[in-house]
């Protein structure tokens, strides 16, 4: 997994997804760098999630490209993972389950044990090693699919939505592993929609509403005072802020039409 | 049953207390045979388990993979195969045997390997009868877990060729009830094996074929105690798989 070409940066090019005849994701320009954290955040519906996974290649866009550094498919696959907001944990063990993807990337056992070891230790799941992951409570599962993506040592980390249902304590022990993942010079891409997390984690912000990348700003500045209308109704938590969103795509669609 | 009606008219005995004699001589009889280790019975009753259980062992091999393929992989004529393959699972079993009898007798594609009344012929029938069920069950139930897998393992880096694996291991579960439905067609059926067995005493002769062959005989109390044999050997066999599956579910969730 040592990949001498870096895969990033990742540039999208007018990317557009379309599902039963409605337009999810409009017209998406961005380039994602390897240093920041880069916390996608918007209401529900705003296609984060879809971003996500089309960045990642679990779902091919319907117009536009997804480019990475680096040319060659195989390697730019294996050297990124994703946390999915449900991950699906194999009907094995805690341990098994972080086995599987480095028996994927044919790494040699010797190396698996050791790289499975430090993601259970650094989870702190360790004590769970041996039970089936299926029976874990949610918080644990969600530690053991970070511990899962640990182990691959990914280049980028796409996470959505990591701690949508937990509780303070699991959402704190998640973000800190987020953190010590970040510190070993992963990329991190996530979405959220708690603007406290946002806050917590990101360096920089990229706001999404009904498929359209609006705004994108350093977390300090955009937290200070976002430009776009609506990223500021959103982010002082104005619940009307989605009638201001109607009248913005009547303006955007007269643009587009004239 | 036609049998059994022929039988109450040759017979002054009412239907009703005909049938019960017939029942109870029947129990009496199985019992007998159990008790005393009736060795041409047990001879019978592990062949019959030989046969069916290696048939489903290949089955298994067969159909479980091919199955999955058909789930997973996109190529022409896929559906095709689908439809095929359920219509399939209601193959008459004296087609099976007729089918499997002409290409192993003598004059046969097969017959330079002078398979036809033997146990291995037998054992060929039902993987032919089996196949299928197995494998249509094994497509649903793969086709059902790729659903809720197939974005998590593409993204642990994944593809289809390797996710076949990962998908029949983890449909363990949903998959024995596929394989022991193709046990109980097996072990139930009677037209293939009579057919390309022949049914011959201490050869080819199996549970159905010799409940069969009393019934044609006239002594209904022993052909229904070797029934009452085989439903309590499935009843057995089912539950014991049952069993395990169910700890195994309960430690997996």
């Amino acid at each position: 997994m040592k990949s001498p070409t870096p895969i990033l940066p990742l540039k999208l090019e007018d990317v557009s997804f379309e599902a039963g005849g409605k337009r999810l994701i409009k017209d998406l320009h961005c380039t994602f760098d390897a240093e920041p954290r880069s916390v996608i955040i918007g209401p529900n519906g705003a296609g984060k999630s879809l971003f996500l996974k089309i960045c990642h290649g679990l779902i091919p866009p319907h117009t536009g490209h997804v480019q990475w550094n680096d040319a060659n498919e195989r390697s730019v696959r294996l050297n990124q993972a994703m946390m999915l907001q449900r991950p699906v944990m194999l009907r094995r063990s805690v341990s098994a389950n972080i086995h599987y993807p480095l028996k994927l990337r044919k790494i040699p056992k010797s190396e698996r044990n050791t790289l499975v070891e430090d993601a259970l230790t650094q989870a702190g799941i360790a004590r769970l090693r041996d039970h089936p992951a299926r029976v874990l409570s949610i918080g644990e599962q969600q530690k053991l699919a970070l511990a899962r993506v640990w182990a691959l040592k990914p280049q980028v980390l796409f996470l959505d939505e990591p701690t949508a249902s937990l509780d303070p304590a699991a959402t704190h022990a998640v973000e800190e592993i987020i953190r010590a993942i970040h510190a070993q010079g992963t990329k991190i891409i996530m979405t959220t929609h708690d603007l406290a997390q946002a806050k917590r984690i990101a360096d920089e912000i990229l706001f999404m509403f009904r498929g359209r990348l609006l705004e994108r700003a350093p977390a300090a500045s955009f937290f200070e005072k976002p430009e776009n209308d609506l990223a500021q109704a959103f982010v002082k938590g104005e619940l009307l802020w989605w009638r201001l969103g109607k009248a913005h795509r009547k303006n955007t669609d007269k643009q587009a039409n004239t | 049953m036609a049998m059994v009606e022929i039988q109450d008219t040759k017979t002054v005995k009412g239907p009703d207390t005909g049938n019960m004699n017939d029942f109870g001589e029947a129990i009496r009889a199985a019992l007998n045979l159990l008790i005393t280790f009736d060795s041409d019975l047990m001879e019978i009753v592990g062949l019959s388990l030989h046969v069916s259980l290696a048939a489903i062992f290949i089955a298994s091999i067969i159909g479980l993979p091919l199955g999955a393929a058909i789930a997973l992989f996109r190529f022409p004529g896929r559906r095709f195969f689908s439809v095929l393959l359920n219509a399939l699972m209601g193959l008459p079993p004296v087609v099976v045997g007729l089918i499997v009898y002409l290409s192993l007798s003598r004059s046969g594609p097969f017959g330079v390997f002078g398979l036809l009344y033997s146990p291995t012929a037998m054992i060929i029938a039902q993987v032919v009868l089996v196949t299928p069920i197995i494998a249509a069950l094994t497509r649903q139930v793969i086709e059902d877990l790729w659903m809720e897998y197939k974005d998590q393992l593409l993204s642990l880096g994944a593809n289809p060729v390797s996710a076949l694996p990962t998908l029949l291991w983890d449909g363990r579960f949903s998959l024995v009830t596929a394989i022991l439905a193709g046990f109980g067609r097996a072990s139930a059926e009677v037209g293939a094996v009579m057919i390309v067995g022949g049914n011959i005493d201490h050869m080819t002769r199996v549970m159905t074929t010799a409940i069969a062959l009393e019934v044609s005989k006239g002594d209904l109390a022993l052909a229904l105690g070797l029934g009452i044999i085989l439903l309590c050997l499935s009843l057995g066999v089912n539950g014991a798989v049952y069993a395990v599956k169910e700890a195994a579910i309960r430690r997996h969730a």
